[in-house]
């Protein structure tokens, strides 16, 4: 007999999210987590007195606003912000200041080169019609495209409506810009190195590619794709950090009678008859149900808890070379105050948003290289965000915190494995390149969290701290994500899915994976189905 | 020589505040309330609401209007002409009130403050002194002074708002609840603190003598810099209290005085303000209309509703049905709720329709083409935004 209609394993926020609308349909659904903590990556920690972090995501623009209003995570206690005023730190003194207003940040660009102030439009215009493609599949489950099932064949032929909208000279742009690397794609628009380098940091990020890497151009559309009420391509922050978006979904998860374990890790997912009918949990608990459903990324799920012999011949081995290489480390730093930045005016507004260490092309691609060879990357791109400057709750007040996402940061080294030492000499080469902007910033540290792909993977679980569950690459997305044939969340083993980014439309706080597989589920269970369709219908 | 400005006269008149609020105005988007600039917004309106929502923002209610109303018959003065019993005003609280025509119609809505006995303030929107000329004939012992431009106000809404007075030195802000009035020293002379605002958020509103003015906002800005301070015009204003279901002039309703054609105006019932229409206390303006009214019951009745899809339902009609034959109502103001995550809306609709469905016709630009949808629309009971610390004394850290 089912203690429970279903398993969800990992409490992440696609974990929550999943869970969320199978108790709304209904079902006696459980989360399993293996902290004592919830959220996965979208989590905040106090880790020293008086500052919460937001200790791996950081910031938010891919969580789906239909879901946000349908699960009501606003009266969870939701609140998501945008901020303003991101600066990108050129290699000398170039500093190139993204205002907010669109005179403002043409002026500025213009202060650049009067040849890419003009170009940034038709690039923002190329971009938005490529995007606005991509967001409508992103609460669609992708159809298979070898079935002749009639669902299938009808979502085939809203994909190719979507296509031909385009025109046609457009569809041949659209199949270059998938393959292209994302240096290559601004040399069509820009002739300023610090602005092709600002536009392509979003090409890098969370992935082992570089910017000169085919297929680095997706990754870019994939971080401008989401919006903030409507502003596409704008990002927020959640007030409270980032775990304050878990938690709210798990608020929708308790309002609709779910219930969540912590310190209740999944050692093995249990396999009768060919059918997924519970897990064994560390402790040797066992809990059954009729499905199980996986948060956990596409690599641990059938390496780790599925026992090989109940997986289908060819199974393990695409799992196990699944794409999920660790590419990123993040410093979270609390400082006792506003740190200061040579170069830039003394503007209330410019220190709201964040600052980007990006250099020029030439130096993320050296940055790169580091990587390739089994090193952290002595002159790092990094991506900071200052929260504090604008959420009053996440530092005392006049002290702050600073989010550091940095590349390259490899999951191996090639001079041994990762040791607390190596790690802290990581973090210290993050300090020195933000102390080189901003003299007397080490004097401002008051606690500090280094995390390398190490850390990330031993505490979160993402094989090779992987931020993605699976990197962001054509051969591993849509219907080939994660495998080919196993797109629409349901997994080799019966009564089994999967509901994390190594699902499609792949990662970022979107809560959209979580979604889609509990839609299709509710297709399998033969119940109602409680997922709202995406709002995208007047864009 | 000195050279005069031949434009003087036309030009606005500035506010006590005006010699920082100009630094701040980034965007140099300035409106106009009575006779006076006015900042519509200084950096951008979204950031600024947000600032209301997340932190703490200051609105310059200086252009509202003030009225000192003194003396043994100011009480009776007042209840005579407001629908609300301003003898249960107790000292030192403020009472949110409107005041109608003979024939219920409304005039304006406001507040009044108990500043002693015999003592209140008036604040509303439009300039009334006519008006209180004619409430105040037959009563001896009264004056009416008019003293917006003596008072320098200026409001502190957001959820970070109290911990910003207390940082400037206000000891005890944290006691006051809702409505409270405290006074507190400052530079020799007296400020005013009311728990009171236009955003349905924790709020406080500031009153201080004009020539204090800027020390008033030196003191509060460098008290807020550490709890992200930030000024807000009148766009971000009209989303907070859209929010929170508020309403404006000119929106939700058409001042009595100023309406040409036939109850074009509104009734307090109409307006869902009936509980401010108090048909025990002492004969009022507009008393035996509205009696009659609330026994026949409102015409229109103002809605709040949760509207499908994400384009704010500007200027819609509602229909009975989707196939938008039968016409019942009209929106007033509506946006979508950043907050919220909602596409909110005030709506008249006629009373006897409200148990039906309501149906929205929405229009909408796309690269200068319209398009429209009829989405669906949900009444809602309760204001969009009524975050708990707007309530709670004290207020929690926030």
């Amino acid at each position: 007999m089912s203690n429970y209609d279903a398993i969800i394993i990992g409490a992440g926020h696609n974990g929550l999210t999943n869970a969320a609308y199978l108790a709304k349909a209904g079902l006696n659904v459980v989360v399993l987590e293996k902290n004592d903590y919830i959220g996965g990556a979208a989590v905040s920690r106090e880790l020293h007195e008086g500052w919460t972090y937001s200790n791996c995501s950081y910031v938010c623009s891919m969580m789906r606003q239909a879901i946000h209003r349908d699960l009501d995570l606003g009266r969870h206690g939701l609140i998501l912000v945008p901020y303003l005023g991101t600066v990108n730190f050129g290699d000398g003194d170039e500093r190139l200041l993204a205002y907010h207003d669109e005179e403002a940040a043409h002026l500025e660009l213009k202060r650049h080169s009067w040849h890419d102030a003009d170009a940034m439009h038709r690039f923002q215009t190329d971009l938005t019609r490529y995007s606005q493609l991509i967001r409508k599949t992103l609460m669609r489950t992708p159809p298979d495209p070898t079935s002749f099932r009639p669902r299938d064949i009808r979502e085939l032929l809203f994909l190719a409506k979507q296509f031909w909208s385009l025109g046609e000279k457009e569809i041949y742009e659209y199949v270059r810009f998938f393959t292209m690397s994302a240096a290559e794609y601004l040399d069509d628009y820009f002739e300023n190195d610090l602005i092709k380098a600002a536009m392509a940091s979003p090409g890098i990020i969370g992935t082992a590619l570089g910017v000169y890497s085919p297929g680095s151009s997706y990754i870019l559309l994939h971080h401008v794709m989401g919006d903030v009420d409507g502003s596409i391509g704008a990002w927020g922050l959640a007030r409270g950090g980032m775990g304050a978006i878990s938690n709210a979904i798990a608020g929708a998860v308790a309002e609709h009678g779910g219930e969540i374990r912590t310190n209740a890790g999944v050692q093995q997912v249990l396999v009768e008859n060919r059918k997924a009918v519970g897990v064994v949990l560390e402790n040797g608990d066992e809990i059954r149900s009729r499905i199980v459903v996986s948060n956990l990324d596409a690599k641990r799920t059938f390496t780790k808890i599925v026992d090989r012999k109940d997986l289908p011949d060819g199974i393990y081995e695409r799992a196990k070379n699944f794409k999920i290489r660790g590419s990123s480390g993040k410093v979270n730093i609390a400082l006792s105050g506003m740190p200061k930045f040579t170069g830039l005016p003394d503007n209330r507004y410019v220190n709201r948003g964040g600052q980007t260490f990006s250099g020029s092309l030439e130096t993320m691609e050296r940055a790169y290289d580091c990587w390739k060879h089994g090193r952290w990357s002595d002159d790092p791109f990094i991506e900071s965000v200052i929260p504090s400057a604008w959420d009053p709750t996440v530092a005392p007040a006049g002290q702050h915190w600073m989010s550091n996402f940095v590349q390259y940061c490899p999951p191996k080294l090639a001079d041994g494995p990762w040791t607390p030492e190596k790690r802290d000499a990581f973090g210290e080469s993050v300090i020195k390149k933000i102390e080189s902007y901003s003299p007397g910033f080490r004097d401002l540290i008051v606690h500090m969290e280094v995390r390398t792909p190490h850390e990330i993977e031993q505490e979160i679980g993402l094989t090779e701290g992987n931020i993605f569950q699976g990197e962001l690459t054509i051969d591993q997305l849509f219907f080939n994500r994660p495998f080919p044939g196993y797109g629409q969340y349901r997994m080799p083993v019966k009564n089994m899915y999967m509901c994390g980014s190594s699902t499609h439309p792949g990662g970022g706080v979107s809560s959209v994976c979580g979604a889609n597989a509990a839609r299709e589920i509710l297709i399998d269970l033969r119940r109602t189905n409680t997922v709202p369709e995406d709002d995208f219908y007047d864009e | 020589m000195t050279t005069t400005d031949p434009y003087a006269g036309e030009r606005l008149k500035r506010t006590a505040f005006y010699p920082r609020a100009k630094v701040l105005n980034i965007r140099e988007a300035w409106a106009a309330w009575n006779g006076y600039k006015f900042a519509e917004y200084y950096y951008e309106a979204e950031y600024e609401y947000f600032c209301v929502r997340n932190a703490c923002a200051t609105y310059d209610i200086c252009p509202m209007q003030k009225y000192e109303i003194q003396g043994r018959d100011a009480e009776a003065m007042l209840n005579r002409m407001v629908t609300r019993d301003v003898a249960k005003i107790a000292l030192n609280r403020v009472a949110y009130c409107v005041w109608c025509t003979d024939d219920g119609r409304m005039i304006d809505d406001g507040t009044i403050f108990r500043l002693s006995g015999d003592k209140f303030m008036l604040t509303c929107g439009s300039p009334c002194t006519a008006w209180l000329e004619k409430s105040a004939f037959g009563y001896d012992e009264v004056s009416i002074r008019d003293v917006t431009d003596d008072i320098a106000a200026l409001s502190l809404q957001g959820p970070t708002s109290c911990a910003t007075l207390k940082k400037m030195g206000l000891d005890g802000i944290e006691k006051a609840k809702p409505f409270d009035i405290l006074h507190f020293p400052f530079h020799g002379d007296t400020l005013m603190v009311s728990r009171t605002g236009f955003t349905g958020d924790l709020g406080y509103e500031l009153w201080i003598p004009r020539d204090l003015a800027l020390e008033m906002w030196d003191e509060l800005y460098a008290a807020g810099e550490d709890y992200g301070i930030q000024p807000f015009g009148e766009a971000a204003t009209n989303m907070a209290r859209l929010e929170a279901a508020f309403i404006m002039p000119a929106m939700e309703f058409n001042e009595a005085l100023r309406t040409v054609n036939f109850e074009h105006d509104q009734t307090p019932f109409e307006l869902n303000l009936g509980w401010l229409v108090d048909f025990k206390k002492p004969h009022f303006s507009g008393r035996s209309a509205l009696l009659k009214e609330k026994q026949r019951g409102p015409k229109y009745t103002l809605t709040k509703l949760d509207i499908e899809g994400n384009k704010p339902a500007e200027g819609s009609y509602i229909y009975r049905n989707k196939r938008c034959t039968k016409e019942i109502g009209y929106v007033t103001s509506a946006m979508w709720s950043p907050a919220v995550k909602a596409n909110i809306a005030l709506a008249m609709i006629e009373t006897e329709h409200l148990k039906g469905e309501l149906w929205a016709e929405i229009y909408y630009e796309k690269e200068l083409r319209q398009y429209n949808r009829v989405v669906k629309c949900t009444l809602k009971n309760k204001p969009f935004w009524t975050p708990a610390r707007a309530r709670e004394t004290p207020p929690p850290d926030f």
